[in-house]
């Protein structure tokens, strides 16, 4: 497993051209197209209207699927030309052969899902690679709201207790021991806040969590 | 039935084919006549021509209306027009009977020119292959070497899939609505009871019924009641008729009582009048014999192979006749394929015959499709 802090490659994400979709710059959308390689077959689950799939397909000449059950995303990714499939996670990755993707990608949905075991050994099963982010529980700013007696709402988390679909936070540790548990082998880590790529103490200065993984041999 | 985005009135056009078409079943017609309509215009590098098939009961008439009838609105009108979903200031739309049809195309009520007589029970048996290889003729025929898209519901969309697989150069985008890739067991059944309907009436004369001057009525009437009992949802036609009665009281009798008997009555009647009970016959004989993955060890991935086509696949959630399940088997085909496929199951509650209704959701799906295609 990766667990050291890498420095923040800056070349890898000025290098990408932000396209012109992409109507305020996303850097959660371009550490992931960092690590995705050109011409690649992606499915993105949890695609919402499919922005990530467009960054993709313009930063990387990508290819491939998104996945979204919500009807006014689905129809928005018809209207971004990308190719969707109006399924329910939960339900697993049935239309989608073993191993027929580079790159399976859940962005900012894994806190989201109800069965997150089964949604990591599905992205397993479809693709060589998988990519997760995840807003990190761990982060100060949501530490602090917890010590101070209240659910923490910020900008990464922006929902009340109530109304949260966020049913399965989870810390970069909690994340890293899961992988360990369930055959996932950690390829790479990237831990931001904003803008910026966090080094120093991730788990607690870290807003937002991504990684890399693949099926532990 | 005149709308501001309508297109008005059209008039249907026929044209005949000479050269002798070998069908699936292995007979010859020597010739043939398709009845079809335009809708727009061709651009100049005729790369914007849309085929739209039609399902068990439709026909060439997809939209606008005929100078002698106001009421005369074609079956798609919802879908195609200016400004609409198909939108004919951006597409040159076709409709097309099917041959064995019975609005205008050479159907078992045409004359055959070697008897003098109709063909009746002699026409042969045509599948959904053979429709689609009187369609290329067509589209030779009005010179279009490609189609920007092949689309259509049910039996419709059976024929836009098998378009991909046979002429994979001469499709772009097929849109597949509410179809399957092969009937089931269930959907066979119900077909075989509206077909022994027709052909146990007394009225039938083993389907040689137009040289007695009637028509199998009862027959007919009841296909198409038991028919429209299976394109309806259970929830649509309780929130429609529940189990309201005509006159408001039980009258313990076998005349029509409740408004869901009037309804199907109705419906059955207006069918019986208009619709050729052999054409009925062999539409659901195309939608039985389909089943493109069956001279491929009945794995659909491996008969989607020659396939090239972007794909719309649409289904309802309330069809339990061309059921969701039914579409994402040809979504996993497609994908397995890598052919660029998107998919939506469209909340609906007019089961199988929600392909045909006004939705908004639906609309704004086929026209943000639609609008993505480069012409």
């Amino acid at each position: 497993m990766k667990q050291d802090h890498e420095a923040v490659n800056t070349k890898d994400m000025t290098d990408i051209t932000i396209p012109s979709i992409a109507h305020s710059f996303r850097p959660d959308f371009a550490v992931i197209a960092a690590w995705v390689k050109p011409g690649a077959k992606v499915l993105d689950l949890g695609c919402g209207d499919g922005s990530l799939m467009c960054f993709l397909r313009e930063a990387r000449n990508i290819r491939g699927y998104g996945v979204e059950i919500d009807d006014a995303n689905v129809l928005a990714c018809f209207n971004n030309g990308v190719n969707v499939i109006q399924s329910d996670l939960e339900s697993g990755l049935q239309s989608f052969e073993s191993a027929s993707f580079d790159y399976v990608v859940l962005s900012q949905t894994l806190q989201a899902v109800k069965n997150t075991e089964n949604i990591i050994k599905e992205m397993l099963r479809v693709s060589k690679e998988g990519i997760v982010s995840f807003p990190n529980f761990g982060y100060w700013k949501n530490r602090l709201q917890v010590l101070a007696g209240n659910m923490p709402v910020s900008e990464a988390l922006p929902y009340q207790w109530f109304d949260t679909p966020n049913i399965h936070n989870c810390t970069l540790g909690d994340f890293e021991e899961f992988c360990g548990q369930h055959g996932a082998r950690i390829l790479e880590r990237r831990v931001m806040s904003g803008n910026r790529q966090v080094a120093m103490m991730p788990n607690l200065l870290g807003m937002l969590a991504f990684y890399r993984f693949e099926q532990q041999k | 039935m005149q709308d501001s985005n309508s297109i008005g009135i059209v008039e249907p056009q026929i044209v005949r084919f000479d050269t002798p078409m070998h069908l699936k079943n292995g007979t010859v017609l020597d010739s043939y006549e398709l009845v079809y309509e335009t809708y727009g215009e061709l651009n100049t590098a005729r790369s914007n021509a849309v085929l739209v098939c039609h399902a068990l009961s439709g026909n060439h008439h997809l939209a606008g209306f005929y100078p002698d009838n106001p009421k005369s609105g074609g079956w798609w009108n919802n879908m195609i027009g200016a400004g609409k979903s198909i939108d004919t200031q951006k597409f040159f739309v076709i409709g097309v009977n099917n041959l064995g049809g019975c609005h205008g195309s050479t159907g078992p009520a045409s004359i055959n020119a070697k008897t003098g007589k109709c063909y009746g029970p002699d026409f042969p048996v045509v599948t959904v292959e053979d429709w689609v290889q009187t369609q290329v003729r067509l589209a030779d025929h009005l010179g279009i070497d490609q189609f920007a898209a092949v689309a259509g519901g049910s039996l419709g969309g059976m024929q836009a899939l098998q378009w991909t697989l046979d002429f994979p150069d001469r499709v772009r985008h097929a849109l597949v609505i509410a179809a399957a890739a092969k009937l089931t067991a269930q959907n066979i059944a119900f077909n075989d009871v509206a077909r022994q309907a027709i052909i146990t009436d007394q009225d039938f004369y083993g389907g040689d019924y137009y040289s007695h001057g009637v028509v199998p009525r009862r027959g007919l009437r009841l296909a198409r009641m038991l028919g429209h009992i299976t394109y309806l949802s259970d929830d649509a036609m309780a929130a429609k008729f529940g189990r309201e009665l005509r006159n408001g009281s039980l009258a313990f009798g076998f005349d029509v009582e409740f408004e869901i008997e009037s309804y199907l009555r109705y419906q059955g009647d207006k069918f019986a009048d208009q619709f050729d009970a052999n054409t009925y016959l062999l539409m659901t004989k195309a939608l039985d014999y389909f089943d493109p993955a069956y001279q491929h060890n009945n794995d659909l991935s491996a008969a989607f192979r020659a396939a090239k086509a972007n794909f719309l696949v649409l289904s309802f959630t309330t069809d339990w006749r061309f059921s969701p399940e039914r579409s994402r088997a040809i979504v996993r085909a497609l994908l397995d394929n890598e052919l660029n496929v998107s998919y939506a199951e469209i909340t609906s509650s007019h089961g199988h015959d929600s392909f045909l209704m006004e939705d908004r959701h639906y609309h704004r799906l086929v026209r943000a499709y639609m609008d993505s295609i480069v012409v």
